[in-house]
């Protein structure tokens, strides 16, 4: 079947069988690296994008399911040259080791800080719980996303100033 | 189906029958302080003592209701939302100041078996003192001695946000009245120890009648259905006796492999707040969940039935791996939905997935999908299953993934693919009001 | 589309000038690869060179570094990148003998084609061999420029200097460039030995945390993995092997495979199966048909128990390790216990992942395996080709800790490939496929005696390790599961261990403390119930354990500190000194007892008592009504001689803290007598965001000078020890048998 759907903002057309899981749509024919297969059962976020804003796991969503829906992956938050908030933090913090769950891990800190730009601790541990990152690489990735969330306080802050 | 109160409707029955209740009861309003004591010492209490009590808390599952998420244990403060409002509950830890530090066994045993502080304030029913009035003095004081022997956490409850009137503990006096039947748990001299044994967990510290059974307008337990099946959380806790669906298909071992694990072949995994119930009985001795699991299994049939049951479990109506969805007549019933299954469903329960092939229960012994009201279907796949502990079975939640519809879609599909029952009506309404309950 | 970072060939280029040059300037003193081939530590190729090990085979300098006419340095390691950051700390290094700035320097990593074969990129070697070798390569060039650049400045060599810049400035000022020198160079000669080292005092990018290469392209979606390759033509393949190790499947006949809607072809060399589509999907979609028919377990059953129960009944093959007999003061205090660990999985994120493609009678692989030579070794004796017919290269994959499923897989892929000639082949495993038949990190059991005399000291040390094998790398088609699958069968070799000092389950036995009397026995076990290969850390994680376990044991016993008591047996001063310095930054001395279940630990060791020293203190406290374990500050300190990238090292320490807790805490292979049981990660839970500790810290002492000791595998052992012994300080419950599960943990200190 084909299916339409809003890809980082742009208008994408996929033929793709309707079971399909949105990630091997991603990965395979829009050529989008970030999401990553790990587990293929919904427990360890490597494939995590936002689904309609809401962090999902691509490899349990099929295709025949985001007829016309937005989906934003790590590629949309930006890029090497302009790196978005949250990855310039993940650059800054050096939150990577092997660097496999990462792309997942940005895209579900995202979505807490969009809808909770000022997290506490307990808060970022508890909304990240689902991904799991096997080098050891926690609390790099907790400092990172303070760090995003510092600077968007402080472009906040000004905007508010002005 | 869950009772959808109207809150006016049911703030003034329920203050008539109060008011009335306590006008008769007037005697039974007042309840004296019991003088605080100083807290006893740990190493006053027997250490085997201890031990029994700590068990005894398993069963009763104190834990679960006495911490709140991410708290510390028996500290409270754990909103328990009620169709009255929510209530949050009490620090039973030994802390002087904010718990039970300086209440005495009398005080302890008189909160258990009738409801009242130490303090003289009538306690709200969310702590089931219906049931525990059932529990003999000796489990009392083993639980006492475990509770008083935790490490004391100061910790004040947040204030109860009940339904205007409500807040007037002395009407609970009334209530108590009607649905609080003190006396111990009554014997069955022909029936075994074990079945007794069974009966008095069942009936007293375990509370199953909590959620098992269902309760009235004003909250209490429907004495005469007792464990036909009640709600929780949003969850439907399932009939205990024969009225189950499913019921021939349980039976003791069955049973007490669901109560420790969380889940047993040929049945689904414990979903919504039974997950916590089976994670606390996976530490109480095997004895006691036995026991359980012999007198849940004599309510689900008459006992003659039970010797056979274990081989009906064996032979599932449908059997999930001999199964192509291509030819069914769930593909013709709900075509395309096939392909969504398979695509969001399919990794963990289509033949050959690793869940399926590694012995986890196919979708044709899920109890879920077989039952009248879809409500614990739907609550499955909004909220997934996550095992409290992390270990055992575990299904994400796709509330965020899939629409009202394709929720709606999916369950019909899977019913009539996975079993024999007939289609549920009004789907798509049914997810969309639960998942507007779970959004609250 | 080709991994972004320019790390790989493709075969084009690898065909083209530059493979010629290549070839020619690997073609060493030996054909061998270098010395450092494996988990083992090298014995040196020549004894009479007093070249690092890993330049001895390869000592021609454009083996290691090529300077362009531009003056870009171009650098080539046999090592490759795991995820440690090794590829940015090799650059660092090259870069700071050349005397360049890291910006003019690539990296060429592991490829048969183009770089050294310096055996495995594992055993915490990279930094020690690895780096070595191509610090004084590196200033052998430097020296080489210098001195070609004199005769070009019209000046003495004595005068000139380099400038960091990569010009080589004259003391009147005028400069020239590394390009137009290297130019008029061959750098097609030997490595000299005694070649001045750039002084520390003068570092500009030693010692420097250097932002790693590869987090920007990893945060943004470049490809950065194996997984992300995407070649044109490429083909989806899926393996078809039953659900876990040591069981068979039953498949339909080939002509219904083949009839399968989907299927571009069904690739099968008995038992090896493998179905290979146009599209990803469909082949998992064909893969789970097929894996619903019945599987069963082919011969024996596994044993079940305790893991005691399971290796003492196992034959072994007993090997001393070390033994010293002193006359000692009569012993006092006698303690003995039993210590274990179950089988873990090296649990990485990403399954194993290959792409191979066969083109004109030659194979190329392209693999995120540890030993990409052992990957051309393998595939060239599964095939049956000649070596030079296999080209593999490595790529990226995620984090593997040892030998998981990357070497199995790029045979797999290998012989898909072979099999469809023309079209590259991508085959991922799939996440229960990993679990299923990757080697597992070994169970383990020890059992020490040691007694003490009145005055606390040591007298006796009485130590027994049982362990299956740590080291079945393949390095030939014997080793992976297609070889053993195929028709013309590859029979698994016998299991041998690894020598000491290295030693696999034997590896950290031998306690680094001075002690007078010492018996301590490794009982190898060539054949345990389960496939078993290197993991991070190999035997060292169950004999720290055991080792600092038991001198809590015996500080507890003798009512002394735990620091003192190790301090009193440590005469290494270095070890003193992490010690020291640790206990100093956590404030050892000055923690007071916070409270009923809250406790302190600590753990050291020496990794394989010749390379880095870690020592880690922890403060927890313990929920003895859940049975979890809140780990409230983390401390590590760390010696790894020369620090070339210091948040590499602080990156690399506190992420092995976070997975020894990890295991240490949660994992468990579980298995019944047919096969294991884990299978995802409901079934092998792992540490998760809410269980990491509150605060870790990681200090790195300073060894300006020192040799690189290498540090990704120090802290799997401390840890672990360290948690034990905080939770005995915690509770005063002895839990000798990992994991220390929440349950476990439960059940022992609910009613105290």
């Amino acid at each position: 079947m084909t299916v339409s759907l809003i890809v980082n903002g742009q208008r994408r057309t996929v033929s793709a069988t309707p079971d399909t899981p949105l990630l091997y749509v991603l990965r395979d024919d829009l050529e989008l690296n970030a999401a990553k297969y790990g587990c293929g059962l919904g427990q360890c976020g490597a494939c995590t994008v936002h689904l309609d804003g809401k962090a999902v796991f691509s490899c349990l969503t099929p295709i025949g399911a985001t007829q016309e829906r937005q989906v934003t992956t790590l590629e949309g938050l930006g890029t090497q040259a302009q790196p978005g908030i949250l990855q310039q933090a993940f650059i800054d913090e050096q939150a990577a080791q092997c660097g496999y769950c990462i792309a997942g891990m940005i895209m579900r800190a995202q979505s807490l800080l969009d809808r909770n730009p000022a997290p506490s601790d307990a808060e970022i541990r508890r909304h990240m719980q689902p991904n799991l990152c096997r080098c050891g690489t926690h609390h790099r990735i907790i400092r990172a996303i303070k760090r995003a969330s510092a600077v968007l306080g402080s472009q906040n802050g000004k905007g508010d100033a002005s | 189906m869950m009772r959808r109160i109207q809150s006016k409707a049911l703030l003034a029955s329920f203050s008539l029958a109060a008011v009335a209740g306590s006008v008769i009861a007037a005697a039974i309003i007042y309840a004296p302080e019991i003088k605080p004591v100083e807290r006893p010492l740990p190493t006053s209490f027997d250490p085997g003592e201890v031990a029994k009590g700590a068990q005894l808390a398993s069963i009763g599952d104190c834990i679960v209701c006495h911490t709140a998420d991410g708290g510390r244990p028996f500290a409270g403060a754990r909103a328990l939302p009620t169709p009255f409002g929510t209530l949050y509950s009490d620090n039973i830890t030994p802390d002087e100041k904010t718990g039970i530090g300086n209440w005495s066994f009398a005080a302890f045993r008189r909160a258990m078996v009738n409801g009242v502080a130490r303090d003289g304030s009538h306690l709200y029913p969310a702590l089931p003192y219906e049931h525990f009035t059932h529990v003999d003095d000796a489990d009392l004081r083993a639980i006492y001695a475990f509770l008083m022997t935790r490490q004391p956490v100061e910790q004040v409850q947040p204030k109860n946000d009940l339904l205007p009137g409500l807040g007037f503990r002395p009407l609970l006096a009334g209530w108590k009245l009607l649905f609080l039947h003190e006396g111990p748990s009554t014997r069955d001299p022909a029936r075994s120890a074990e079945w007794n044994r069974g009966k008095y967990l069942v009936e007293g510290l375990g509370h199953c009648g909590g959620c098992h059974t269902p309760r009235n307008i004003l909250g209490g337990e429907e004495r005469s259905s007792d464990l036909s099946g009640g709600i929780a959380e949003g969850w439907i806790a399932p009939a205990l006796d024969k009225s189950n669906p499913s019921a021939d298909r349980w039976d003791e071992a069955s049973l007490f492999d669901y109560l420790t694990t969380g889940i047993a072949g040929g049945h689904s995994a414990a979903g919504g707040p039974m997950g916590p119930v089976a994670e606390g009985l996976s530490t109480v001795n095997d004895a006691d969940v036995q026991a359980i699991a012999v007198y849940i299994a004599s309510r689900m049939k008459p006992e003659s039935a039970l010797q056979k049951a274990a081989s009906t479990v064996a032979t599932l109506p449908r059997d999930v791996a001999s199964q192509d969805p291509a030819s069914s007549k769930s593909t013709i019933a709900h075509p395309a939905t096939d392909t969504l299954f398979a695509g969001a469903c399919g990794g963990c329960h289509m033949p050959g997935a690793p869940m399926q092939v590694t012995g986890r229960p196919p979708l044709s012994a899920v109890s879920d999908l077989r039952m009248t009201n879809p409500r614990n279907a739907i609550q499955a796949v909004l909220q997934g299953v996550a095992p409290p502990s992390g270990r055992g079975p575990a299904m994400p939640g796709f509330a965020d993934i899939l629409t009202d519809q394709q929720i709606a879609d999916l369950l019909g599909y899977a019913r009539a693919h996975f079993t024999d029952a007939s289609p549920w009506p009004d789907l798509t309404a049914e997810v969309s009001a639960i998942r507007k309950e779970d959004a609250r | 589309m080709m991994p972004s970072n320019a790390l790989t060939t493709t075969r084009r280029n690898f065909l083209g000038g530059a493979g010629l040059l290549v070839a020619f300037s690997l073609a060493g003193l030996s054909s061998a690869r270098a010395a450092a081939t494996g988990e083992a530590e090298p014995e040196g190729v020549g004894a009479s060179s007093a070249l690092p090990d890993d330049l001895q085979p390869f000592p021609y300098l454009d083996a290691w570094i090529r300077i362009d006419p531009a003056g870009r340095a171009q650098v080539f390691t046999g090592k490759v990148e795991l995820g440690q950051g090794i590829m940015t700390a090799l650059l660092q290094v090259a870069a700071e003998e050349l005397d360049m700035p890291p910006h003019l320097v690539s990296i060429v990593t592991g490829d048969t084609a183009r770089t050294p074969d310096e055996g495995l990129t594992a055993a915490s070697h990279s930094m020690q061999y690895g780096g070595t070798a191509l610090r004084l390569a590196a200033a052998n060039v430097r020296m080489l420029l210098q001195r070609a650049a004199a005769p070009m400045l019209d000046t003495d060599e004595a005068g000139l200097e380099t400038t960091g810049e990569g010009t080589i400035r004259a003391p009147d000022g005028r400069s020239i460039g590394y390009g137009a020198v290297a130019a008029t160079l061959s750098l097609h000669v030997q490595a000299q030995a005694d070649v001045p080292l750039r002084q520390p005092a003068t570092f500009r990018t030693m010692g420097k945390s250097l932002p790693r290469l590869d987090i920007p392209g990893k945060v943004t979606g470049a490809v950065s993995f194996i997984q992300d390759m995407r070649l044109p033509g490429m083909l989806h393949a899926r393996v078809i092997r039953a659900p876990a190790e040591g069981m068979t499947l039953t498949l339909p006949s080939r002509t219904e495979i083949e009839a399968m809607p989907g299927l571009y072809a069904f690739v099968q060399d008995g038992d090896f199966a493998a179905v290979v589509c146009e599209r990803e999907w469909d082949a998992v979609r064909i893969m789970r048909q097929l894996l619903a028919g019945q599987s069963k377990r082919k011969n024996g059953a596994i044993p079940t128990g305790t893991i005691a129960d399971i290796l003492k009944a196992l034959p072994a093959q007993d090997y001393p390790i070390e033994k010293v007999a002193h006359p000692t003061a009569a012993a006092t205090t006698r303690l003995s216990a039993r210590y274990a660990r179950p089988w873990y999985s090296h649990g990485s994120i990403g399954p194993s992942c290959a792409i191979a493609e066969m083109k004109g009678g030659e194979l190329t692989i392209w693999s995120h395996s540890q030993g990409i030579f052992d990957v051309r070794r393998v595939a060239a004796n599964l095939l049956d080709l000649s070596e030079d017919k296999v080209h593999a290269i490595h790529v990226q994959g995620a984090g593997c800790y040892g030998q998981n499923g990357a070497d199995d897989v790029a045979a797999d892929a290998a012989l898909i490939a072979h099999a469809l000639p023309g079209r590259p082949v991508r085959l991922q495993w799939m996440r229960e496929q990993e679990f299923g038949w990757e080697p597992l990190g070994a169970g383990m059991v020890t059992e020490v005696v040691a007694e003490l005399d009145a005055d606390n000291r040591i007298v006796t040390w009485n130590y027994d390790v049982w362990s299956p094998p740590h080291n079945t790398r393949p390095t030939s088609a014997n080793g992976v599961l297609a070889g053993w699958e195929v028709t013309h069968a590859f029979p698994p070799p016998e299991n041998v261990p690894i020598p000491m000092p290295a030693g696999d389950g034997s590896r950290n036995s031998n306690p680094l403390y001075a002690l007078p009397n010492m018996d301590v026995n490794f009982h190898f076990i060539p054949k345990g119930p389960f496939r078993s290969s290197a993991m991070r850390s190999l035997g060292a994680h169950l004999n720290v354990f055991s080792i600092e376990s038991m001198f809590d044991e015996l500080a507890n016993a003798a009512g002394i500190d735990p620091l003192t008591l190790r301090l009193d047996h440590m005469s290494e001063p270095r070890a003193r000194a992490v010690m020291m310095a640790g206990a100093e930054a956590f404030g050892w001395q000055t923690r007071r007892p916070k409270g009923k279940f809250h406790g302190y630990g600590m753990g050291f060791a020496r990794y394989k008592n010749l390379g880095a020293y870690c020592c880690v203190f922890l403060e927890i406290s313990v929920e003895p009504n859940t049975g979890f374990i809140t780990v409230q500050r983390a401390r590590a300190a760390v010696d790894c001689g020369e620090v070339v990238n210091p948040d590499g090292v602080r990156n690399q320490v506190e992420g092995g803290l976070i997975q020894s807790l990890s295991w240490c805490t949660r994992e468990a292979i579980t298995h019944d007598a047919e096969r294991r049981t884990s299978f995802d990660w409901s079934s092998y839970p792992i540490l998760r965001f809410a269980d990491v500790p509150v605060e870790i810290d990681v200090d790195v002492l300073p060894r300006l000078g020192e040799p690189f000791l290498g540090v990704a595998e120090a802290s799997q052992g401390p840890t672990s020890a360290a948690l034990a012994n905080a939770l005995a300080d915690a509770t005063g419950v002895r839990f000798r048998e990992m994991p220390l599960s929440p349950e476990k943990l439960r059940r022992a200190l609910i009613a105290l």
